[in-house]
């Protein structure tokens, strides 16, 4: 503990303990423990938070499949792939930057910290890409919405995918309990879930970012070391908790059906 | 006091894990399983889920209290969607909203 500090408290001796050790906490144990219990408690909040979204989505998906399959199947498999695999990345530099300030590695720290929120920029990059295609083929739910499937080609003259109502060219890939009217109408609730689900993911990127450039400063502060890098540690679990939440969004947004 | 240092050939390990779980469930999507695509899906995101838990934020070397703590919200989340799908289940999802049919 090279940057412990002399300390008298109030009956007057002296005694050596960590500078960031708070007074209400008697060992960096006991501290890292309460900060450890209180994040979880934290994290619970969110899983039921992201859960009563999971829930609303099981019961439409049940209520309305061929139109969340139908849906599912206009999302781009190649950006989704990649965002799991960046998001992933993500959870190991991040895992490595918490070892990093265990190990008294300032610079490592640093550098696994700015890797992470490069990662998680690109992850936010891709989803804007994803964002930007569903406004151009009319897939947000609202006014304009027009339901076209992904499988159907635009009409070889340049012309805009036409709408399955009147797609009358497209080759169903298999048997329908909607009619395309239904269709229209019961797709946007898939993306309804769709933007909310992976908005409310988005928002959580976007404030861990923030997070991570307050941590980043500090690890750069030389705030850190193996005796004290429970910031380092609190954002780790919620970086990956984020991670984990888009773990099951990818399979059950853009995964529904897609074997026929 | 510091923490349990996991070596990094280990968050190697798991990185590698994910991917393939990853490259996994997109290959179970294609294959027709029926009803149980979804379950294969949620099986692996679940045994993802646990990969990330367990060793990316150190659950394995956590406190009794923090696992207790971890394992509450899991079983808050399957009574919040486990009670939900039963009492939706147990009516046969009958009064399913069509509108225009």
């Amino acid at each position: 503990m090279s940057n412990a500090v002399a300390h008298a408290d109030a009956h007057g001796h002296a005694h050596a303990h960590h500078p960031a050790l708070q007074h209400h906490f008697d060992t960096m144990g006991q501290q890292k423990e309460a900060a450890v219990v209180g994040m979880w408690v934290f994290l619970l909040t969110e899983i039921l938070f992201f859960g009563g979204l999971f829930a609303a989505y099981m019961i439409y998906r049940v209520w309305y499949f061929d139109a969340f399959a139908e849906a599912s199947r206009s999302l781009s498999l190649f950006w989704g792939g990649l965002n799991t695999a960046v998001l992933i990345g993500s959870s190991l530099t991040m895992a490595m930057a918490v070892r990093g300030a265990q190990t008294n590695k300032r610079a490592a720290t640093v550098n696994w910290l700015i890797l992470t929120m490069i990662l998680g920029t690109v992850f936010l990059g891709v989803k804007v890409i994803e964002y930007a295609d569903k406004f151009e083929h009319h897939h947000v739910p609202g006014y304009n919405f027009q339901w076209a499937a992904a499988h159907e080609a635009p009409a070889a003259g340049g012309e805009h995918a036409a709408p399955a109502a009147e797609g009358a060219a497209a080759e169903p890939h298999r048997e329908l309990a909607l009619n395309g009217d239904q269709l229209q109408l019961t797709t946007q609730i898939y993306f309804s879930l769709y933007f909310t689900m992976t908005g409310l993911h988005a928002l959580h990127m976007i404030i861990g970012i923030g997070i991570m450039l307050v941590i980043t400063w500090m690890a750069w502060k030389g705030k850190f070391d193996a005796e004290y890098y429970t910031p380092v540690e609190m954002a780790g679990l919620y970086w990956h908790f984020v991670d984990i939440v888009w773990i099951f969004l990818f399979p059950l947004l853009y995964l529904v059906e897609r074997h026929t | 006091m510091s923490g349990h240092v996991s070596p990094v050939s280990l968050y190697i390990t798991i990185f590698l894990a994910l991917m393939v779980l990853t490259a996994v469930t997109v290959g179970a999507a294609f294959v027709d399983l029926g009803q149980f695509n979804f379950l294969v899906a949620m099986i692996i995101a679940g045994f993802k889920a646990s990969l990330v838990i367990w060793y990316f934020m150190h659950v394995k070397y956590a406190s009794k209290l923090t696992k207790l703590t971890v394992a509450t919200g899991v079983f808050f989340l399957a009574i919040l969607l486990g009670l939900l799908l039963i009492d939706y289940a147990s009516k046969g999802f009958t009064s399913m909203p069509m509108p225009l049919s």
